[in-house]
This record gives structure tokens, sequence and C-alpha cells, in this order.
């Protein structure tokens, strides 16, 4: 008996049809319908061919002769793809043309950084900036039945930013930033997935995009940006020792952690809220946690963080019940 | 001597010979909980996150044992027994079953954790 994966990134393609047939959000809506117009086509077109091949092989010696005939090539086998293909080309422009419009004025903004191998995320503030925006990873928190504008950047090679069941795939280009607008419909969880090969451990880096009603997300807005609190319990301010003793602030963030300041991981401030941890690819609960700390190399092999194998099981406790508390 | 106590006699010869355990591989199980279920809470908690766990193939963790013949180990933790009664607890909150263990409290209920006992003790 296997089981599948628990990584969230598989899970945005688990299913059938696959999700990216079952859109969530007008953004996506038009690429299900181009796709099963395609399919569609495609279907036709193979029938003929099999239809006439069946017919050369085994037909009566005049249809034979007649699919023989030289007019037949020019109608069947250039004017007919070159009509068909054209009207799709068309088609599929229009259905798409309103993929690529511009942004509202006032349409909230978040920047997503593609790095080797998770996904930086900032809330813009509202001129457009990273001055007092809300720093996260892995996950991108939307209001639900509004477009949203990402800014879609590379800290190092070309990854590529998709969320199947929300909106097309656009690679993300170091030195560019790639404008996409996602849109859902429905509250949920939506898995999302790194779609251009980026090196290493690219098939780990997956995200989870949550879409919630206004006012919960206006006031989840407003919790993301308070500093973290102090850890309330004897084990959590033990981790928060371990956290520091073991240096995690050099590359992480915690707003209101003396010295935890550091810009090449993930920002943890709020880490505890999260649903996933090491990039969409384990669900987040203490055990998790103190797992991926120990040996994330043996999960994700070739990812930038360090497996701390100096540290004890209670120092893995303490500091798991720290980050866990991170809400 | 009547047949219902022939019966009787026959069956209680049956269950002495099933505890003695000699020769068997498998001897713990817990017939109340639901093993497939169990399986399932395990990927969506992430035990794989430190044990490697037959029918689970990625993450195959390292950080704690693998949890392969579970229902032949004597001993759980830093030494409990291995019976139903104290791996339950053990697997929803280690450091209060066994204030010896590195495994933090998972968020488990005492179903979920009777079903991944289950398993483990299939498996």
């Amino acid at each position: 008996m296997t089981s599948p994966p628990i990584s969230m990134s598989t899970e945005a393609f688990a299913g059938w049809p696959p999700p990216a047939l079952t859109s969530a959000g007008p953004f996506a809506a038009p690429l299900v319908t181009l796709s099963w117009g395609v399919f569609a086509m495609a279907a036709v077109v193979l029938l003929i061919v099999i239809a006439a091949l069946v017919l050369a092989l085994f037909g009566r010696e005049d249809l034979k002769a007649k699919i023989g005939n030289q007019r037949l090539i020019w109608y069947a086998g250039l004017a007919f793809p070159v009509v068909v293909l054209s009207a799709l080309l068309i088609w599929g422009l229009s259905l798409t043309s309103a993929l690529t419009g511009e942004p509202e004025p006032g349409e909230m903004r978040v920047r997503v950084t593609g790095e080797m191998w998770w996904w930086r995320v900032a809330y813009l503030n509202p001129e457009g900036g990273e001055a007092g925006a809300v720093q996260s990873a892995n996950e991108v928190r939307i209001p639900v039945g509004e477009p949203v504008t990402f800014e879609l950047e590379s800290a190092d090679v070309i990854h590529s930013f998709w969320v199947p069941r929300l909106g097309p795939k656009l690679d993300m280009i170091p030195g560019r930033t790639n404008i996409l607008r996602l849109q859902a419909d429905e509250a949920g969880t939506y898995g999302g997935q790194c779609a251009e090969y980026c090196g290493g451990p690219h098939a780990l880096m997956g995200l989870v995009v949550v879409a919630m009603p206004r006012d919960e997300f206006d006031a989840w807005m407003a919790e993301q940006g308070e500093a973290a609190a102090a850890p309330t319990d004897a084990l959590a301010a033990q981790g928060l020792e371990v956290f520091q003793d073991n240096g995690c602030g050099a590359c992480h963030v915690v707003r209101g952690a003396p010295g935890a300041s550091g810009l090449a991981g993930p920002d943890l401030t709020h880490v505890g809220s999260r649903r996933t941890i090491g990039a969409g690819i384990l669900p987040n609960n203490r055990g998790t946690l103190a797992g991926w700390i120990a040996d994330s190399q043996g999960i994700k092999p070739g990812n930038r963080m360090p497996s701390y194998t100096t540290l004890s099981g209670d120092e893995l406790q303490a500091v798991a019940a720290y980050l866990d508390g991170l809400e | 001597m009547n047949g219902t106590g022939a019966t009787g006699m026959v069956l209680m010869a049956l269950a002495l010979a099933a505890c003695s355990g000699a020769g068997e591989t498998r001897t713990r199980a817990v017939p109340s909980g639901d093993p497939e279920r169990g399986l399932r809470i395990m990927n969506e908690v992430g035990c794989g996150s430190c044990h490697a766990i037959p029918g689970i193939d990625w993450p195959q963790g390292r950080v704690g044992p693998p949890l392969s013949g579970m229902g032949g180990r004597a001993l759980i933790g830093s030494g409990l027994p291995n019976r139903p009664e104290t791996l339950i607890p053990y697997l929803m909150n280690a450091p209060v079953a066994d204030p010896g263990s590195a495994m933090p409290p998972m968020p488990i209920s005492e179903e979920e954790a009777r079903d991944i006992a289950a398993y483990l003790y299939e498996h």
C-alpha cells in the first residue's frame, strides 16, 4: 500500500480532474475553457487522422485512391490546419486577454520573490513599497472575491509562480518584475508550486494561498503587523534562549526578539500562524518544527538551512514550542 | 464433562498459547482502531518528518527511530513497555507520558492516536 506524499505542493495537483481544470476564480476560468477547447479539437483531429489511416490500410481500392488524391493533401493537410489553428489562436488570445489587464487603482499588492527554494512574501503598503510591510513566507493570504496583484521577482534563478486553481503560471525572472493578478471566489486553501526547474529541491518548493472573508482578512493582517509576542511559558522562554544561543537570528527575522534580524531565510515573526513549513511541504506543528530543525537536510536535501544536529531533545522541544507559539 | 466445558477448555488453551508469544512476530494490536485512518492522520500531521514509516514514501525522517515492526518491539521511548495503553498517550503527548523523550506533543486526539497505534502495530 502506498500513500500520497504529504507535500502540500503535490496536493495542489492531486485528484481528477486535476485542480488545474477546476478553476476557483476569474483569472483561471478562461484557461480551463481554453484547455477543454484544445482537448476537444485535438480529439476531433485525431479521430479524422485515424479514420484516414484505417481507410488507407484496409479501405476499398476506390476510396484509397480518393485519399491519395493530391487535392485532398492541399485541403486537409494545409488549408484545414491553417484555418483551424488560426481560429484557435484568435479564440485563445481573446479568451486570455483579460488575464493581462492592468491592475485597478488601490488593488492590494503582494510582492513574492522566488528564492532557492522558497517564496519570500511582502504585503506592500499603499504606496507600493515595503516600508512597514508585513513580511511572510510560503503562504499568501488574500481576501475572497477581490483581485490581488502579485509582483513576481526572483532573487537568484528563474522560478515560476503557479497556483493552478487561481490563475496562469508566470515566470519569476531575475532583474524583472512580472505582474500577475489572482482572485479566489471562495474561501479556502489553494496549493501552488514552483513550475520552472530551479535546481536541487525544486520539486519541494511549494506554497499555499489562503483566501478568507474580508473582515477575517483585515483582522489577520492587523495581527501580522504586530511584533512577536513574548514567550508565555517556561518551555517557550527556554526555546527563545535556544533560538538566540544557536544564532537562528542570523538568518531569520523575529520582530520583537533581540538580534533576530537575518534576511537570508523566511521571516518567522508569526511562523506559528502559517499552515506549512519547509515551503509548503510539511504541516506546521511542534513535531514537524522539531524534525525540520534537527534534520532539514534529510527532509529537503540541499536546502539552505543546515540540520541542527547539536541540539538535544530538550532543546528541540523548547525551540519548537517557542516557534509554535509565534502566532 | 459436557460439550460446552470441553470447548471452553480448548479456547482457554488457545488463549494461553497466544499469550506465551513464543515465535510470534506480532503480539500487539489495537482492534478498536482504524489502521487506514491512522496512516492518513500520520500523513496529515507529518510524522514522517522524524520517522521512517512503512507506507509513507516521503519524507522518511531520520530524527527518531523508524517505526516498522512496532508490533514486535518490547520498549518505546526511553524505556516504557510497548503496550496500547502506553503507546497511545505517548503518541499524543510524549513529554508527559515519558519525560525523557525528545518527541514533542502532537496535535492529535485520543481516537486519532488509537488509529495510528492500530496501524503501527499492523506494520
